[in-house]
């Protein structure tokens, strides 16, 4: 084998380069820093992400110039396609927004520090690996790099308890789940001597469909992936550690870490398990439902806003499931076109737990934004537009998601499947709506000053903004979606 | 701007709602002032289809295309025909008329409610004029979101509980109906490899007799629930009761009508086997005669002069649903003309109810008694709405019912004997109230000093009552923009329908080869 490091290796590479160097950075100048001037990292992770994205720019005109459909660098390790640099652009964009969001809260929290920002970064440069992996280990090392910046994200407020508490769980619950993928992986290895994804499919397809140990490393991998989506049964973890989490990072583990870790799950069941999939559709279709079934209803009873956004994330993944169940053009591309209006509007709403955090109130309970078309107008309709968005009613982005993995399931005729996803949409517009009541008709709480801040601002903006362009006018993002993105899978 | 007429009319709130947002909330004149004129452009702007509708034509008329979302084959898809057109006119002259009875009425949050009114406006023309689906379930959920807020904000007492429920009611019929569309879209495509919501384009297809039944009972769902039919109903009482006197007349003049005009437009022409089947058509005529026995007899109960002109319309719903079941010509056309007439007159009815609730802040019809003593004007508009509603000869509501009872006993004369109940029923609830509020002495001293109808009042009820007068006395131009396309609907159902009967067939050979479908369809289905 040729372990030469080539150009077209760093080429590949550079994105995950780029965030690494700007991690490491932030960590030298924050210690020249003034205490009070620790938004200056803020900017420094701003100029790495645009380089970043400008490195991704790169690879992606590199594909379209050549015409080709995938660069592979390191010799297998790592490939770079539609898939890769559609999602390097997703966790692009939630970065960014975590940044812009950050200092002002972490400035209210008393926890401005520089790791954060590195941190960000750090966990960026594992998801860019599950984006473009192909090999198990560069998989699971990109996994870990991410699960290990988030356990310390998570517990970022010191002397908040809820934090702390919130950081253990995850962090134990998290190693197991990473335990169980790192087994199930071991077996797809043993089946096949391999870590490449494409020599592990081949070695899968080439057993029996009902052969115990492929259904041994389906159901270990599965439970394992289960765990990082946050999909029933191992969704326990997800309400507490996104309550305790800082809410900058609760927005960020919810639409990021969730991204990636579709990623991951997208690229090892629609490539090395694809052929099992009479075995794992059955299974996949049940935890959707259960997914669906236990987020929605258990969203409902939930006073804190965190939580209960939470409990509404669980349910979204639920939905992207079905994409994967009906695996046709129609469902992967739903799956995309849902995590890209997820990113938006998710991120979006949590800003707006962000931006009720005050000097003297938490703003993670429902009541926090009683009244808030009395107080701010323009932020009660906006995060108006976002719930709307969140229950899927057009003219928003996430009615366009919906459309797409209805559509999937008609055609490949999971008819109670679809009729199940379509009546939760009505049981989440209940609790959606809570806020929305909360919001417009009770009377304004005197909870102090909305701590907005510029970046909150542009934050809301943008996501606002493109959560209503990908609904009323979603052509180019379609676009996007469409073409090579998932031709990579097949 | 011609050629855009459609678009104009469409867009003519929405782009006020725009400008309305710019101005200051502490001008309140101002904000009124804007709402309104917003509102009458939208009214005169929407005239001159009255004439450039051309009524010996029975397909979609002032067609607008353009490309929406060309990777699904969405499109901007406008189109009108007389069912559609006598429903854009209501909605403007409606949306016109509980604008302006708002003025006094809501005094808090001016400038959402009117923002609110605006979008709302423009989410029902949208029903009523797209022909593409998805650009049609765009606007129906829109008008989903204006209408909690009309509701939930500055409505009744019980007004959240009103608001989710018939927020939360409608959504769960409209998703279900959602996946009819869905199936119809993928159906399109199986069979004819393009993926397209246009509407015209999917009545092309050959539609298997199973995939019809699940479809039309998915749409029936979203529809039903709109009407509200039968056991669909529960959300009316609470949320025509709760609503601002606006927001109820919005409510029961053209919401309710999206629903029948959902079955009108899509389940009968989209699905003729399944609306055609004799199980579908003995189930909602037997449910639409249920709503209309049902609703007249709970209204006679009410003791709250607002839950019983809501529960009227429950049983005038039944009589329309019942006209669109029956499949001919004389039901359908009644049926569309009932629900202008409905239009007209219940609102007219809820104006009544919110002009004296303006004066007392109560809705006990207890708590009234010989207004008539002291509001003399008051009483005759209101006589003449109540008689409208019960279906006295000469005003509109007789053209509409009887139109469908002939169009009903042509199928069934039980159907005919039991809706006939219905009509007795409504005139005794509706005498009955007129007598309670209006007649004998005052007993009630707080009634004594109540004031007449003041310039503004008569100004939005007397083009209603003269409407009410129009189609009573003269419908023929009703029915003549009518005839056209009921007979396409007709006859896509039952091909043969005019010349087994000896009829004059309205759509003579010509029109017919420019839509082969029904024949192509008969053809298919045979063997």
């Amino acid at each position: 084998m040729n372990f030469e490091f080539s150009a077209t290796d760093f080429f590949v590479l550079k994105p995950a380069v780029l965030l690494c160097l700007f991690g490491c950075g932030i960590l030298i100048t924050d210690f020249f820093i003034d205490a009070r001037q620790k938004v200056f990292n803020a900017f420094t992770a701003l100029l790495g992400l645009g380089f970043t994205g400008y490195a991704v720019w790169q690879q992606q005109s590199y594909l379209k110039a050549n015409g080709l459909n995938e660069l592979i660098g390191l010799s297998g390790a790592v490939t770079i396609d539609g898939f890769a640099i559609f999602f390097q652009w997703v966790f692009l964009i939630s970065t960014a927004l975590a940044v812009l969001i950050s200092a002002r809260y972490l400035e209210i929290e008393r926890e401005h520090h520089g790791e954060y920002y590195s941190l960000l970064l750090f966990a960026q440069t594992g998801m860019v690996f599950l984006a473009c992996g192909t090999e198990l280990v560069t998989l699971f090392i990109g996994l870990e790099l991410m699960a290990l910046s988030f356990y310390v994200m998570v517990g970022f407020l010191r002397g908040d308890r809820r934090s702390n508490e919130a950081a253990v769980k995850y962090l134990l619950l998290g190693a197991f789940s990473s335990g169980l993928l790192a087994y199930g992986f071991s077996i797809l290895y043993g089946i096949s001597g391999s870590t490449r994804l494409s020599e592990i499919a081949a070695a899968v397809a080439s057993r029996e469909p009902r052969d115990p140990m492929v259904f041994l490393a389906l159901a270990t991998t599965a439970a394992g992936l289960f765990f990082k989506i946050a999909a029933v049964p191992f969704h326990m973890w997800a309400p507490d550690a996104y309550e305790g989490a800082p809410t900058t990072i609760t927005a960020y583990l919810s639409v990021a870490s969730k991204a990636a870790s579709f990623a991951l799950l997208l690229r090892i069941f629609q490539v090395p398990l694809e052929s099992a999939r009479a075995t794992w559709e059955p299974m996949v279709a049940l935890v959707a439902l259960l997914t669906m079934t236990l987020g929605n209803f258990a969203a409902i009873s939930q006073t804190n806003i965190k939580r209960l956004l939470a409990y509404s994330s669980i349910s979204h993944a639920g939905y992207i499931l079905l994409g994967l169940v009906s695996g046709n053009q129609t469902g992967l591309q739903g799956i995309a076109v849902y995590i890209l209006v997820y990113a938006f509007m998710n991120f979006g709403a949590f800003t707006m737990v962000v931006a009720m955090r005050g000097q003297e109130v938490t703003g993670d309970d429902i009541d926090d934004m009683a009244g808030l078309v009395f107080r701010r107008p323009t932020y009660a309709f906006l995060m108006l537009l976002f719930l709307l968005s969140l229950a899927g009613i057009p003219p928003t982005a996430g009615f366009l998601g919906k459309y797409y993995i209805f559509l999937s399931l008609i055609q490949t005729r999971h008819y109670y499947l679809a009729v199940f996803a379509v009546l939760y949409v009505a049981v989440s517009a209940y609790y959606y709506f809570r806020i929305v009541k909360v919001m417009f008709v009770s009377q304004p709480a005197e909870r102090g000053e909305i701590a907005d801040s510029f970046g909150v601002k542009v934050a809301l903006g943008v996501t606002a903004g493109f959560t209503l362009l990908i609904g009323v006018y979603p052509e180019p993002f379609l676009r996007l979606a469409q073409g090579s993105l998932f031709a990579a899978l097949r | 701007m011609e050629q855009h007429l459609l678009s104009v009319i469409l867009f003519i709130p929405l782009a006020g709602m725009f400008i309305l947002l710019l101005i200051p909330k502490d001008q309140k004149t101002l904000i009124k002032i804007w709402a309104n004129l917003v509102m009458l452009f939208g009214f005169l702007a929407s005239l001159p289809l009255w004439w450039r509708y051309d009524r010996n034509n029975a397909d979609f008329q002032l067609v607008e295309r353009a490309d929406w979302i060309p990777s699904i084959g969405a499109r901007y898809h406008l189109g009108l025909d007389g069912i559609s057109l006598l429903l854009v006119l209501l909605t403007t002259l409606v949306g016109l008329v509980s604008v302006l009875s708002s003025w006094s009425a809501i005094e808090e949050r001016l400038k959402e409610y009117y923002a609110f009114f605006m979008l709302l406006q423009t989410g029902m023309l949208g029903v009523f004029l797209s022909l593409d689906f998805f650009l049609f379930y765009v606007f129906w959920e829109v008008m989903l979101v204006p209408m909690y807020f009309i509701i939930g904000v500055w409505g009744g007492p019980r007004k959240l509980y009103a608001a989710i429920k018939f927020f939360l009611y409608t959504l769960f019929g409209s998703v279900l109906m959602l996946l009819g569309i869905l199936a119809l879209y993928f159906h399109h495509y199986t069979q004819f490899g393009t993926y397209t919501f246009d509407v015209t384009e999917l009545m092309r297809m050959n539609i298997p007799p199973t995939l019809q039944m699940w479809v039309f009972w998915a749409f029936f769902v979203g529809f039903a629930i709109k009407v509200p039919m039968f056991p669909f109903h529960t959300w009316l009482p609470d949320a025509h009761t709760e609503a601002p006197t606006a927001g109820s007349v919005i409510l029961a003049g053209v919401l309710l009508k999206m629903g029948t005009y959902g079955f009108v437009r899509f389940s009968l022409p989209l699905l003729p086997d399944a609306a055609s089947d004799s199980r579908t058509v003995q189930v909602i005529a037997w449910l639409s005669i249920i709503a209309i026995v049902y609703g007249a007899l709970v209204s006679l109960m009410q003791k709250d002069w607002k839950k019983l002109v809501a529960y009227s319309s429950v049983s005038h719903l039944g009589f329309c649903t019942l006209g669109i079941i029956a499949l001919n010509p004389n039901g359908l056309a009644g049926s569309v003309l009932q629900q202008i007439n409905h239009g007209l007159s219940t609102g007219l009815l809820f104006l009544i109810v919110g002009i004296a609730y303006e004066r007392r802040h109560t809705r006990e019809i207890a708590e009234y008694g010989g207004l008539s003593n002291v509001m003399p004007v008051y009483a005759l508009i209101f006589g003449i709405s109540m008689l409208a509603s019960a279906g006295m000869p000469l005003l509109n509501g007789f053209v509409g019912e009887f139109t469908i009872l002939q169009g009903a006993f042509e199928v069934s004369k039980t159907w005919a004997a039991f809706s006939v109940a219905g009509i007795v029923l409504g005139a005794a609830y509706l005498l009955w109230l007129f007598q309670r509020t209006m007649f004998g002495p005052i007993t009630n001293p707080k009634n004594e000093k109540l004031l007449d109808l003041n310039a503004r009042e008569l100004a939005y009820t007397l083009p209603l009552v003269a409407c009410c007068f129009w189609i009573g006395i003269y419908p023929k131009p009703y029915f003549e923009i009518l005839e056209k396309p009921v007979a396409k609907i007709v006859k896509r159902i039952q091909p043969d329908y005019y010349r087994a009967r000896g009829l004059k067939d309205p759509l003579p050979e010509a029109a017919r080869a420019a839509d082969p479908a029904p024949a192509a369809r008969r053809a298919a289905a045979a063997p």
